[in-house]
């Protein structure tokens, strides 16, 4: 005998395995899009100089790091990855120092009208900071210097810091302060030996994203750098105006550059759009 | 909050003195302490953000040439005068428009469609997330540097695609083809931030007037169009603004790809390139900030129409 109900459920399910499927198709369709520029860029700094100029490209080849070990021996790439180590530490040091305090007065003492203020601070053109910048800079021989560029760089990391520190700090209940201030402590004592401590994972967000943001940057460090300062990302563009082109090399140092920012994503993927939308959306 | 009174005695002695100056001070910082923790960081951002406006505004009312030894002469408002008779300058007004206009109308339609997907549960979704933050967390300079590696049309893919009989087009050097493939590389590189700020959004939205509209009987694309959207709106507004500021400012994106000359650039260049351009490859200093201070208003002005049609609407 014909059992309808059994044969609709059998169905059911099959219509629920489909839709399943087309479902993971399509999200493949359009994931994988987004990752074909790194894959590009991957497959050429591991091709040796004859397979760079093969037309049509080649997909399948035998990879080779002779790239890698030819920018990083010929052109100091460790010296400047420390420059830029050192210039995106120092930002988030200071975006800390200045940016902690502020974030603490702005949660604690739920000051408003601030996100006004980081708002037109985003739609400033950089240009024009930077224009100044580099007449007094250079007037101040703070060109090509490691404290310049911090300075200059500090402009990314301490909005992001007050920021992503602002929403950590509202999550600390008002009576933890209170009952620091009762026991005698200070405000500042209260901030330092209470809220510090238990947003230190708030504080590694905000460094981390900071130095990211510090380590991307490029136009600031072009035009306020020089060859004993010169960042990584100007190291990677002003392999393209050689005249003597070598495309493997250039993938090779983009490869370098950016392996460590993709690293770090991990760790702090949970907080990035919070950030980098300045509190605007709860990530 | 209040402190105790320093005890007397001590106020004779060095020490008591330092104490009681110390509890002082102590009380100052109490008292104030809402304007003295932000203090620092105020301070920082006066003098590197308020004071160098300050300063280009005082040089778009002056002649001077960074190159030249001679001092900024005032020449009132022709530098202002100057940027507006100028072709160059209209044209990268031009565009401008054309590229944040393109962008922002694939980038929001996709970047929705995207976030829509993702909101559902399927294996894998954190990580297909998190992956999905390389393109615009990754160093702009190294993903272009992929992207015009891809586009070279014998080496790259396009010249793979060619070699299965689709055109061979060198889309960077074309001059009708370059700027859409800017707006495919802005779109590739900050489609990922629309989606996860409108995921952000998705995820908080309530659930009740979803399970009432189905016990309704509404369709999918009912619940979309009349429940997720208007309910959405605020959020898109703030993925909008974000995208309308910062395509307004390209510079990474076609810097790279293309540089600040290249055959095409009478054809793409935008206005923060121009400003570049005038600002440190031509030294005229007075003319670039006038043209700096337009391009300020013209952004803030695009910014402020757009919170005034969200206003409006709300109302």
């Amino acid at each position: 005998m014909l059992n309808p109900g059994k044969l609709g459920k059998k169905n059911l399910r099959w219509k629920r395995v489909f839709r399943t499927i087309s479902f993971y198709l399509l999200l493949m369709v359009v994931m994988i899009p987004f990752f074909i520029p790194f894959y590009w860029l991957m497959i050429t700094s591991l091709k040796n100089n004859l397979d760079m100029i093969s037309i049509p490209p080649k997909l399948i080849f035998t990879p080779t790091l002779a790239n890698y070990i030819k920018i990083i021996t010929e052109n100091d790439l460790l010296q400047f990855g420390m420059n830029s180590a050192i210039v995106a530490a120092g930002a988030c040091v200071v975006g800390l120092l200045f940016g902690a305090p502020a974030a603490f007065g702005i949660a604690h003492y739920r000051i408003k009208s601030l996100s006004m203020s980081i708002l037109l601070a985003r739609i400033i053109p950089g240009m024009s900071l930077l224009l100044p910048w580099f007449i007094w800079f250079q007037r101040m021989r703070l060109l090509n210097t490691y404290q310049g560029l911090i300075m200059a760089h500090s402009i990314i990391t301490l909005p992001l810091t007050v920021w992503i520190l602002i929403s950590f700090f509202e999550d600390i209940p008002d009576e933890l302060i209170d009952a620091a201030l009762i026991d005698g402590c200070s405000i500042v004592g209260a901030f330092v030996r209470v809220v510090l401590p238990i947003s230190l994972p708030g504080v590694m967000v905000a460094f981390i994203l900071g130095f990211v943001g510090s380590w991307n940057e490029f136009l600031l460090s072009s035009i306020l750098g020089g060859y004993k300062t010169q960042t990584l990302p100007v190291v990677a563009y002003r392999q393209i105006e050689i005249f003597t082109l070598d495309w493997g090399g250039v993938a090779a140092a983009a490869m370098i550059l950016t392996i460590p920012v993709l690293l770090l994503t991990f760790v702090v993927q949970k907080h990035i759009i919070r950030g980098l939308s300045f509190g605007a959306v709860k990530g | 909050m209040t402190k105790d009174v320093p005890i007397r005695s001590h106020s004779f002695s060095i020490i008591g003195i330092i104490t009681s100056l110390n509890d002082k001070f102590e009380r100052f910082v109490d008292k104030k302490a809402a304007i003295l923790f932000p203090a620092p960081a105020i301070m920082i951002l006066v003098g590197l953000f308020a004071v160098p406006i300050v300063y280009t505004l005082y040089l778009s009312f002056h002649f001077w040439n960074l190159s030249t030894t001679t001092a900024p002469i005032p020449i009132g408002f022709d530098n202002y005068l100057q940027v507006f008779q100028t072709e160059r300058f209209w044209a990268a007004f031009r565009h401008t428009i054309y590229f944040s206009s393109l962008s922002i109308m694939i980038q929001i339609p996709l970047g929705l469609g995207i976030a829509m997907l993702l909101n559902r549960d399927f294996i894998g979704r954190g990580l297909v997330r998190t992956l999905f933050l390389f393109p615009m967390m990754a160093t702009p300079v190294s993903t272009m540097i992929g992207w015009r590696l891809m586009l070279d049309p014998n080496s790259g893919l396009i010249g793979l695609l060619a070699s299965w009989g689709l055109p061979r087009v060198a889309l960077l050097s074309d001059p009708f083809w370059a700027m859409p493939t800017f707006v495919l590389a802005d779109t590739w590189r900050w489609t990922p931030f629309v989606s996860l700020i409108l995921l952000s959004g998705l995820s908080s939205l309530p659930e009740e007037p979803f399970e009432a509209a189905v016990i309704d009987g509404a369709s999918a694309w009912q619940l979309f169009t009349y429940i997720t959207l208007p309910l959405l709106r605020p959020t898109i507004f703030v993925a909008v603004l974000f995208r309308v500021i910062d395509s307004l400012k390209v510079f990474d994106t076609i810097f790279v790809l293309s540089g600040v000359g290249g055959g095409t650039r009478t054809y793409t260049e935008t206005l923060n390139i121009y400003a570049y351009s005038e600002s440190f490859e031509y030294f005229h200093t007075g003319y670039a900030s006038a043209l700096l201070v337009i391009f300020f208003f013209i952004v803030f002005g695009f910014s402020l129409g757009l919170a005034k049609v969200r206003r409006a609407n709300d109302a």
